[in-house]
């Protein structure tokens, strides 16, 4: 077969099998390498080096039968070479231990999957919160500066520098790559499953899916919640995490019409909606309730699924949407979650309950720039006739809105009021 | 991996508490240093004597000065420290969290740098 391809179809298949390895095994190898010495900087340029020399190998001499195996033996030579060549800062212990352990783990052909680890030493408590996430693309993923920059809206100099610091601050303060004991595990999976969801959020600030960069995220941040549900199958939060991302996902056609306009859920087209991702958040959704143990992203998806239930049958549940709400609150006291919950309340008990509702929270100062605030209001506002006020919460709403297809529905909205 | 903990704390505070709290909280650190020895991790320790005590030496425009005082002044000051060895940051986190000092003011928990 080989002998039949042409130069370029050789070269074709070498890098879609380097492109395939990288998806699946990237974390891996980075993991695997940098599990003992922490130095994750060294083992991603190692196996940046292993990969560009099977690019350079596989046209010529064909795809290895295990090419994970290969690179990981090509990126274990880079390594030592560029221990020798720091030898004065190394440690001869470190550089022995690091030999050591590639070797067993070569002899018996098995690399362990150390990424769930990995994942963990990314987003422990003393590295920087926002760089959490960034870092988890980075050396789970292997996203370059670049992408993380663009989704994240900062410059690839400033979120590069970051990414080193976070690598250097893992190596010289001895975060271990360990999974947490088991009376730790939860809060701990917390902070990763954030780090996991502020990318998935990234990703989705782009609901057309215009940006390439960014609809990627919306995927590798699916990918990883994935990761660890098959790596933590007992843990329901990480099931209620995906359940989430799943249920946001299968709406992603439909929350912006063909023309390019913003489409709120209670006018969506569920014939768009990916019904396939739907069935599989609920019965995640399911697996997680039967593990009895509640938490944020469960209650988050339950939402989700009640959203849905209600717009498909058409059976009113605004009763159970407080109540889901309520229990969240009871969780965490976020203002996003309070003003969702406003807005419940007014399909409930009619828009005065809600405005009132609403009013409670006019103290918190976080909510004088916050748009979905002012969105939440003007439109409780609308309902109960008092158009003049309405307006103008209309206006500061469509002046802090980024979105620019948002901003013309709210528009819309504002010019709809009666004089 | 060797780390040191430094304990921040507000130096009025010991001299406010009565005799027997000083006491209470001599003892708790006792049984820290005790318990950090056992396991093995224990390094060295000392407490320093109050910043009333310090005197500080830097140069400035090139020429050396000796001035009375610690290098910061705040509320909380640098009294003591643990030097430990123990496998990785989550077990020096551990141990810190453990330290009396958490308890009453601040430990900052810092690698040594290793040569």
């Amino acid at each position: 077969m080989a002998a039949t391809m042409s130069g370029d179809e050789r070269n074709l298949l070498a890098r879609d099998m380097a492109e395939a390895v990288a998806r699946q095994s990237y974390g891996k190898l980075v993991a695997f390498l940098a599990a003992r010495t922490r130095d994750v900087a060294a083992a991603e340029d190692a196996l940046s080096e292993a990969f560009a020399s099977a690019l350079a190998d596989w046209p010529k001499n064909g795809c290895p039968a295990n090419p994970e195996g290969w690179l990981l033996t090509v990126a274990r030579r880079k390594a030592i070479d560029m221990l020798r060549r720091r030898w004065h800062e190394e440690t001869v212990d470190e550089w022995q231990t690091m030999s050591d352990t590639l070797e067993a783990a070569e002899n018996n052909g098995q690399i362990p999957d150390q990424r769930l680890a990995l994942m963990f030493a990314c987003a422990h408590p003393a590295i920087d919160a926002s760089i959490r996430s960034p870092l988890i693309l980075q050396v789970v993923l292997g996203l370059d500066a670049k992408a993380i920059a663009s989704a994240f809206l900062t410059s690839p100099a400033a979120m590069g520098k970051r990414l080193v610091r976070a690598k250097e601050k893992i190596k010289q303060a001895g975060i271990p790559f360990v999974i947490p004991e088991k009376e730790e595990l939860p809060g701990r999976l917390d902070v990763v499953l954030d780090a996991i969801y502020a990318a998935f959020a990234e990703g989705w600030t782009d609901p057309a899916g215009t940006d390439a960069t960014r609809r990627d995220l919306t995927e590798e941040s699916l990918f990883l919640a994935r990761l660890v549900t098959d790596l933590l199958p007992q843990e329901p939060e990480a099931l209620g995490l995906l359940a989430l991302m799943l249920h946001a996902e299968a709406r992603r056609r439909a929350r912006r019409s063909e023309e390019g306009e913003f489409v709120p859920l209670a006018e969506q087209n569920i014939e768009l909606w990916d019904s396939g991702m739907i069935r599989e958040a609920e019965d995640l959704l399911k697996r997680a309730s039967a593990m009895g143990l509640l938490g944020r992203y469960q209650l988050e998806a339950a939402l989700q699924s009640a959203h849905v239930h209600r717009v498909h049958t058409g059976h009113w549940n605004w009763q159970e949407v407080v109540q889901i709400y309520d229990a969240l609150l009871g969780i965490s006291s976020s203002p996003v979650v309070a003003i969702n919950r406003a807005l419940a309340i007014a399909e409930l008990d009619g828009a005065e309950a809600g405005l009132k509702n609403l009013q409670q929270l006019a103290a918190d100062p976080r909510l004088t720039e916050y748009q979905p605030y002012w969105a939440a209001r003007a439109e409780l506002l609308a309902k109960t006739g008092a158009c003049q006020e309405a307006r103008e919460a209309y206006d500061i709403a469509i002046g802090l809105e980024s979105d620019a297809a948002v901003r013309r529905f709210l528009q819309g909205r504002q010019s709809a009021l009666k004089l | 991996m060797q780390y040191l903990l430094l304990l921040y704390a507000d130096e009025a505070g010991w001299t406010k508490m009565s005799k027997a709290e000083q006491e209470q909280g001599y003892a708790a650190y006792m049984a820290y240093t005790e318990a950090l020895k056992k396991a093995g991790a224990l390094k060295s320790s000392n407490r320093l004597q109050p910043i009333a005590t310090a005197t500080t030496i830097r140069t400035t425009n090139g020429k050396q000065q000796v001035l009375d005082g610690p290098y910061v002044e705040s509320k909380e000051q640098l009294g003591g420290y643990y030097l430990i060895d123990v496998p990785d940051l989550d077990a020096a986190l551990s141990w810190a969290s453990r330290c009396p000092g958490a308890g009453h003011g601040i430990v900052e928990v810092r690698p040594i740098w290793s040569m």
